[in-house]
């Protein structure tokens, strides 16, 4: 049994900026534990520009991106283990983890921050009909195989799902050579980035189809064709409306689920909408000395966020182990209304300091005020001309304005 | 070559036949048109053993379904398959529907399935919780069990290999011609001479026997819709639950797996296409209508996979198991419960060939097998042990499923090893969990490649036509 001070589960961007975070805060003891075969997650399989323009001010792929965070943790000398993978945070933070090279060990640590990351939505948690034959891909793994492996997973293409990697897919593909049909989308509106579908699709003439949906999946062995459909308001197909590619590729794009089974054995409570741990404004979850941050705690737009966010879990678990003040106060819950689907943090206390409450919203919405009520004070109210679901939104809260109150609520209000 | 046996299929009911011939003195081949065992009828069932209530009395099916059913735990033993005996209940959801709730016990003693009773309502709740309060009582069979139909397969196939008994894949066979003694028998890979032929072609099996009956039968290949849940959903039955088929039609069954998944379905849709495994938006639809009117708080979120098998169905509704020319042993209409009855069957057709070659018992039988070993099931000090003594059980390959690099080797270089993803994913479950391969399938394939000295762009799904990568990039190209 190994004691560390703060043990990270994950080196994805999320991971590296809170061990960073918590370094510069002073901890001595940190220990990264990544499952893959390098540090750098997610990032390392996304080698197209448009990382860090916040965070660095440039565009950046994002093995660079990557690469800054990693160089910075190994100038900071913070140990990291790769290809060892946790399979369970009990209770008193004791973490079990295997590797090939270490074996099995077994961790206690004061604290821990959770940095798993997420999985895309597969096929059959869709419910797609027909056959299931090699060639039906999630984008993320179509994205693996294209970049990091050199292989083509196909060359007639049909995409569900207009999420962010599937948009990226469909203009990488292209750029390889391959054939996209078409990017369905069940609802009435994108899942991704605006730039991105303006970029990846609109560039390349490449359609893409708002309220279709896959009906069916043709060929017994590998993808022979699919068959799309339009939606009505009810999500369902109306006979009728098919549409036929032949392709030899189904890729999905569906949705991105945080990876929170090591945060259920370790207790920590979910959120329903986000399917992340429920954090307050030090994103600590429900059990004492569990942070969690990035993708794992909910799905993120653009990782100049993540790394922003993770960076408060680490100085956060810092100052949690190295004996700073408890949160004081009541716990405020955070209310999303109006059409806001949910909010990070959750809850909050008062106190000093301004945090960044993050949301997504659920529908497309125009002219709309985000409005932030403490009790029924509005602390703050900004104009929108549009928000969608594919956009994260954030407002900075001063903790100072929310002390003693009740409740805080986060909602959309009509222009005027 | 000259056989004493040829087997035609490696579904549930070929493997058990092998199984049960390779303890007699005799050379037997089995031919299977796939890449592997367990490549149709059986990988895609409902995943249980029936107790052998519901085959009509005095039918073949309804004895050789007992006697499997009473063979199978033993049998799960020896040869290291995960098998579980949780139990079923048959739920009787009309009062006016009794009399066949009835009628269906007395089927189940008559045919000597121990332990039968009906539960009312108050017991039945008390089982299951889940279940709707607006059920009526229920057949309670304590010999239920479900198993993992996959591994049963492989591994009779395995221990009959281990036996002796060869194996022949992607080999299909096309027709048979009588010889002076015996037959030969034709395949897209050629030709073999055997004395008898055992046909275990399921949904095919017709077509087959049709080839050298003049008696000839028909099978219409019955298709069966599933949904599969997450691993979250353990618990939400504990018992296969099924509905009693009654004035709402023909029922569904909601069952826990043995890796503790929550199975649902099936459907039961005549179609004319033996390779017809494709699902539908109204097979699915017809499922969860059916099931979560027995169990209304079924979490149907948590579905990861749907699929589809289909069951050789005859009209007689019954197993035909015998020589319906010299030499040739027909296994037809091997419908549900053919998983169930399969060990039965396996003896059943042995014994038929052992008085008909005066076949001898071999005294060098291997009769146990042993599994995979899988870190996941380990107390941590015997992971510990494991990884020490062969560190790729210490690498996760499948995060979902917990699955190590060391299974996916074993999976691949035991005997009768996997030669495609699928057939790793039947042996040790890799890409079986939430994400479905999400993570692992780049992995996999990696691997497969390496053990088999192939080139990744060799890696196939299943089946010679299911290839995973269709080129390179133009910078691999270049």
């Amino acid at each position: 049994m190994k004691h560390v001070q703060v043990l990270v589960i994950g080196g994805g961007p999320a991971g590296l900026a809170a061990a960073l975070a918590a370094r510069e805060q002073g901890v001595e003891d940190i220990l990264i534990l990544e499952r893959d075969g390098e540090l750098g997650g997610i990032l390392n399989q996304c080698i197209h520009n448009g990382f860090g323009l916040h965070t660095f001010k440039e565009e950046l792929t994002g093995p660079e991106y990557a690469a800054r965070f990693v160089r910075r943790v190994k100038e900071a000398g913070i140990p990291f283990q790769l290809g060892t993978m946790v399979l369970e945070v009990g209770e008193d933070r004791h973490v079990v983890a295997t590797s090939r090279e270490y074996g099995i060990q077994e961790f206690t640590a004061d604290a821990v921050i959770l940095a798993m990351g997420c999985r895309e939505r597969p096929r059959g948690a869709l419910n797609i009909p027909g056959y299931r034959p090699a060639g039906v891909y999630t984008a993320g793994t179509a994205q693996r195989l294209v970049n990091m492996e050199g292989f083509m997973p196909g060359k007639e293409v049909v995409i569900l799902g207009s999420g962010d990697i599937g948009l990226i897919m469909a203009r990488r593909m292209t750029l390889e050579g391959a054939h996209v049909h078409a990017v369905a989308e069940l609802m009435p509106y994108s899942g991704g980035l605006k730039r991105n579908i303006v970029q990846c699709l609109d560039d390349f003439g490449i359609p893409l189809l708002l309220s279709h949906t896959v009906v069916d999946v043709q060929g017994k062995q590998r993808v022979e064709g699919v068959t799309l459909a339009r939606v009505g308001a009810d999500r369902k197909p109306i006979p009728g409306t098919e549409i036929h590619y032949d392709c030899d590729t189904l890729m999905l794009s569906t949705g991105l689920i945080p990876e929170n089974e090591l945060s259920q054995s370790a207790g920590v409570a979910l959120s329903p909408v986000t399917k992340g741990p429920m954090v307050n404004e030090r994103l600590e979850t429900s059990v004492p000395g569990v942070f969690a941050c990035g993708n794992v705690l909910h799905v993120h737009d653009l990782v100049d966020y993540v790394s922003e966010e993770a960076a408060m879990a680490g100085a956060a678990a810092a100052r949690y182990v190295l004996g700073g003040k408890a949160a004081e106060g009541e716990s405020i819950p955070v209310a999303a209304k109006g059409g806001v689907r949910y909010t990070v943090p959750s809850a909050v206390h008062g106190g000093e300091g301004i945090i960044p409450l993050r949301m997504r919203v659920g529908d497309v919405y125009q002219n709309k005020n985000l409005c932030v009520y403490a009790d029924d004070t509005l602390l703050i109210k900004q104009k929108k001309r549009v928000l969608a679901p594919g956009e994260m939104e954030t407002v900075k809260l001063d903790l100072s304005k929310v002390t003693g109150c009740r409740q805080i609520t986060v909602t959309l209000e009509d222009w005027a | 070559m000259m056989y004493d046996v040829i087997i035609v299929g490696g579904g549930v009911t070929g493997a058990a036949c092998a199984w049960a011939l390779s303890r007699y003195d005799v050379k037997v081949l089995l031919l299977e048109k796939e890449e592997d065992v367990c490549s149709g009828t059986s990988k895609a069932n409902s995943a249980i053993v029936h107790g052998g209530y519901d085959a009509a009395h005095g039918t073949l099916m309804a004895k050789l379904n007992v006697e499997g059913s009473r063979m199978m735990e033993q049998l799960a033993r020896d040869l290291d398959v995960p098998y579980d005996r949780c139990g079923s209940l048959v739920v009787c959801m009309a009062e006016e529907d009794r009399p066949r709730l009835e009628a269906l016990l007395e089927n189940g003693v008559a045919n000597g399935v121990e332990g039968l009773r009906i539960v009312e309502r108050e017991e039945l709740l008390a089982m299951e919780p889940n279940v709707t309060p607006d059920a009526v009582a229920a057949l309670w069979a304590p010999t239920g069990a479900i198993i993992c139909p996959f591994l049963l397969t492989i591994a009779m196939a395995e221990n009959a290999f281990v036996n002796g008994v060869e194996f022949a894949f992607n080999t299909c066979v096309t027709g048979f011609e009588r010889l002076e003694k015996g037959w030969k028998v034709i395949t897209d890979k050629g030709d073999y001479e055997t004395s008898v032929v055992i046909n275990a072609a399921g949904v095919y099996a017709g077509k087959l026997h049709n080839m050298v009956s003049e008696e000839k039968v028909e099978i219409v290949p019955t298709r069966g819709d599933y949904l599969l849940l997450d691993q979250q959903t353990h618990g939400v039955v504990t018992h296969t639950v099924f509905t009693l088929p009654g004035a709402a039609g023909k029922g569904v069954l909601i069952s826990p797996t043995v890796h503790g998944n929550t199975i649902v379905g099936p459907t039961a849709i005549p179609v004319e296409d033996c390779e017809a495994t494709a699902t539908t938006a109204e097979g699915l639809e017809q499922v969860t209508e059916k099931a979560l009117r027995m169990i209304p708080k079924l979490p149907l979120g948590q579905v990861i996979t749907s699929f589809a098998g289909l069951r050789a169905k005859t009209p007689e509704h019954d197993f035909r198991i015998g020589e319906c020319a010299e030499g040739f042993v027909d296994c037809v209409g091997m419908e549900s419960p053919g998983l169930s009855a399969a060990p039965a069957v396996g003896r059943m057709v042995a014994e038929i060939v052992e008085k008909k070659l005066a076949l001898t018992e071999k005294t060098d039988v291997v009769t146990t097998r042993t599994g995979s070993r899988h870190p996941s099931e380990l107390s941590l000090e015997e992971r510990r042990a494991l990884v020490e003594r062969d560190p790729a059980y210490g690498q996760i390959i499948c995060r979902c499923e917990g699955v190590t690099e060391g299974e996916i080797l074993d999976a691949i270089r035991r005997p009768l090893g996997a030669r495609s993803l699928d057939g790793i994913k039947r042996r040790v479950r890799t890409g079986m969990g939430r994400c479905q391969g999400g993570f692992c399938t780049p992995r996999v394939m990696e691997i497969l490649a390496r053990e088999l000295g192939v080139p990744q762009s060799e890696i196939r799904k299943a089946g010679s036509e299911s290839k995973m990568i269709l080129g390179v990039t133009k910078e691999e190209a270049r």
